[in-house]
């Protein structure tokens, strides 16, 4: 039974690789006014430079009606392709430039875990209990909070080594109550990462089974660095920790603690 | 307040060490009125157990008063007078549900390190290493005790400390060894090791229904005191051979259960004793199972080996042979203290026993470093070591 529903959720938690899902930026569109974003990706501008010049020089030489309107739009095509800017894009709200990564890229460069925990109590607790996002920073060590923007997203921030913090979007891509949530990063992301935990029923007086699926992809750089660091050389002992203090706060409560005890030293 | 802390094999001191504060929503603040120095305590003491730190409060049988409770303990109240179990468990998880207490899945913090070690970690334990949780213990004015809803029994008035305070572990550890005997009427059973467990599993045994009990040790106060239990004595020094003499005295079957209430700091003077001597000297093995391998010899066909005794680590010269032709049921762990608290406190209450029978010496808590030593040493005749912190 784990083995089959396991690979779909893999397939669902997978990464499209299109990369037009709507972002949830942080940038103005008044600062987008002035200093228009790239929002067109590299292939697609260098298609559109040389498209628009084609029709421009098209255009300019037929001298005629037809030929301006040709000339405009292979000027606007020029433009979007030297700027990388296209304002049809901005309006829709879409852009071509940040592509999600695909899953290739996670395969090779991406930290994968799974893990699974069994937590004497029924689904449906286990299930509120975590899509109550806020909720995840009581048992997850490295998350410093998660605000839930709308029904379908919210925003990560963890901690980061020096005090610092990262930050991402996720938006929840599969939601069946008490049995499975999946989550991925936004495109805005510091790290991009895709997520989803099941519950399943045990057998009779054996609670249920949390199974939990991560996939981080760590940019390059000094926030690379810094997750790495976070997670550590062991990214499923810090998985199996969280999921363990998951289940005692579940279980008993609260979560075993000697931080503050006397010793002599 | 004062604490007995482990700084290093062979040292132990009396510090001024901070208070104990409530950590936990279930934790409760006890003011120690008894506690005492374990056999397992001289497996600290002589450096056996990894995952020690220089500071360590030591200690894990204890009772007391309760001075504080956190928010979630409904059923203790300031001035409860409780023993509290050696190991620490939740009272929810799978384990507890099923009485295995010492298996509880929610105490150990530091649980991945006993998952390197044993694959899956078991429940945390007083003053005990970090391994087992790295809980500060009694030995010491005030203790923290976690999930204080669960575990601490409260004692009526009219029964003294020193009847009680064994409910904490040795008691129940060795009534837990006899029952794990599953002894049926008529019944002989071997106890290897008479020191304090090993006196509670020889009466616990007769309790059960034994019809007679075996005492092997090579310390004659401990033998006299087996005996006063109504034990057989035999004095390991004195026979050629163990297992001939519980032959002889089995009309030739052997025991039918063998209880090991030694250890991993088993001694003796036979060749896999001095083997098991070399090879840990040298790190290459760390538990000595001697009195584990003769029990494993001299028990009967089909009988039962049942191991209170701790150990750690790796045994080496494990005689599977002799536990897989003779069909033998191994049974061992951690107590399930919380399970037998009550029933216990009841035959203490009914005169079924009076555990004070142990205790050999009582120091103040600020002498207690004089106590590890003579325990350590059995000097003076000792057997069991009570300390009183005020």
């Amino acid at each position: 039974m784990p083995a089959t529903s396991e690979m779909s959720i893999g397939r669902e938690t997978q990464f499209k690789s299109d990369g037009n899902a709507k972002g949830v930026s942080s940038k103005g569109s008044s600062s987008e006014r002035d200093h228009p974003t790239i929002n067109v990706a590299a292939n697609e501008r260098i298609l559109s430079l040389l498209g628009g010049v084609a029709l421009t020089l098209l255009g300019l030489r037929r001298r005629t009606t037809f030929g301006a309107i040709l000339a405009a739009a292979g000027g606007s095509m020029a433009y979007r392709g030297s700027t990388g800017h296209c304002p049809i894009y901005a309006a829709l709200g879409t852009n071509s430039a940040s592509k999600m990564p695909s899953s290739e890229e996670f395969n090779d460069h991406g930290v994968h875990v799974e893990q699974a925990v069994s937590i004497l109590k029924p689904a449906e607790e286990l299930y509120a209990f975590w899509r109550k996002f806020e909720n995840l920073p009581r048992f997850m060590h490295h998350l410093k909070s998660v605000k839930v923007t709308d029904a379908k997203h919210s925003h990560w921030v963890a901690k980061a080594p020096a005090g610092r913090e990262v930050e991402w979007d996720a938006e929840i891509i599969n939601d069946e109550p008490n049995k499975l949530i999946a989550w991925r990063s936004l495109e805005n992301a510091d790290v991009h990462s895709t997520g989803s935990v099941r519950f399943v029923e045990a057998p009779i007086g054996r609670g249920t089974e949390v199974r939990v699926t991560l996939e981080y992809l760590p940019p390059a750089g000094q926030i690379g660095r810094w997750i790495a660091k976070l997670f550590g050389e062991e990214p499923d002992q810090q998985v199996r920790e969280d999921l363990r203090h998951f289940k005692q706060f579940m279980e008993a409560g609260e979560i075993a603690t000697t931080k503050g005890q006397p010793a002599a030293r | 307040m004062k604490a007995l802390c482990w700084h290093g094999k062979l040292d132990v001191r009396v510090d001024n060490v901070p208070d104990p504060k409530i950590l936990n929503p279930r934790d409760a603040i006890l003011k120690i009125t008894t506690t005492a120095i374990c056999g397992s305590d001289l497996h600290l003491y002589d450096g056996f157990i990894p995952t020690m730190e220089a500071g360590d409060i030591l200690g894990h049988e204890f009772m007391g008063e309760v001075v504080e409770i956190g928010s979630e303990v409904k059923n203790l109240k300031k001035g409860d007078r409780v023993v509290v179990p050696f190991t620490i468990a939740c009272g929810n998880c799978f384990f507890c549900k099923r009485d295995l207490w010492s298996c509880c899945d929610n105490s150990n913090p530091n649980a991945w390190m006993l998952e390197k070690a044993y694959g899956y970690s078991g429940s945390g334990l007083f003053g005990f290493s970090h391994m087992m949780g790295g809980y500060a213990g009694g030995q010491a004015e005030y203790v923290r005790v976690p999930f204080a809803d669960t575990g601490p029994l409260k004692i009526p008035d009219g029964l003294p400390d020193e009847k009680v305070v064994f409910l904490t572990d040795i008691f129940p550890t060795g009534y837990m060894a006899a029952e794990n005997c599953n002894i049926q009427p008529g019944d002989t059973v071997a106890v290897w090791g008479c020191g304090p467990v090993g006196q509670f599993a020889i009466r616990s045994a007769y309790m059960l229904g034994a019809s007679r009990v075996f005492a092997i040790d090579s310390v004659p106060e401990r033998l006299k005191l087996a005996e006063a239990g109504k034990a057989t004595g035999i004095n390991m020094d004195q026979v050629d051979s163990i297992f001939d003499a519980l032959k002889e005295l089995t009309g030739g079957r052997g025991p039918d259960a063998c209880i090991d209430a030694v250890g991993l700091e088993a001694h003796g003077m036979s060749f896999d004793a001095l083997y098991d001597d070399a090879k840990a000297a040298v790190y290459l093995a760390t538990d000595k199972a001697h009195a584990l391998r003769q029990a494993i010899q001299c028990c009967r066909k089909g009988g039962t080996v049942s191991i209170p005794g701790v150990y750690g680590g790796l045994v080496d010269k494990f005689p599977m042979g002799a536990a897989f032709g003779k069909g033998l049921t191994l049974k061992m762990g951690q107590t399930n203290c919380h399970k037998y608290l009550a029933p216990l406190l009841e035959r203490i209450q009914k005169g079924d026993i009076d555990p004070s029978f142990i205790i050999t010496h009582q120091f103040n808590l600020s002498d207690a470093v004089e106590g590890y030593r003579i325990f350590k040493k059995k000097q003076d005749n000792c057997i069991k070591v009570i300390l009183k912190p005020n």
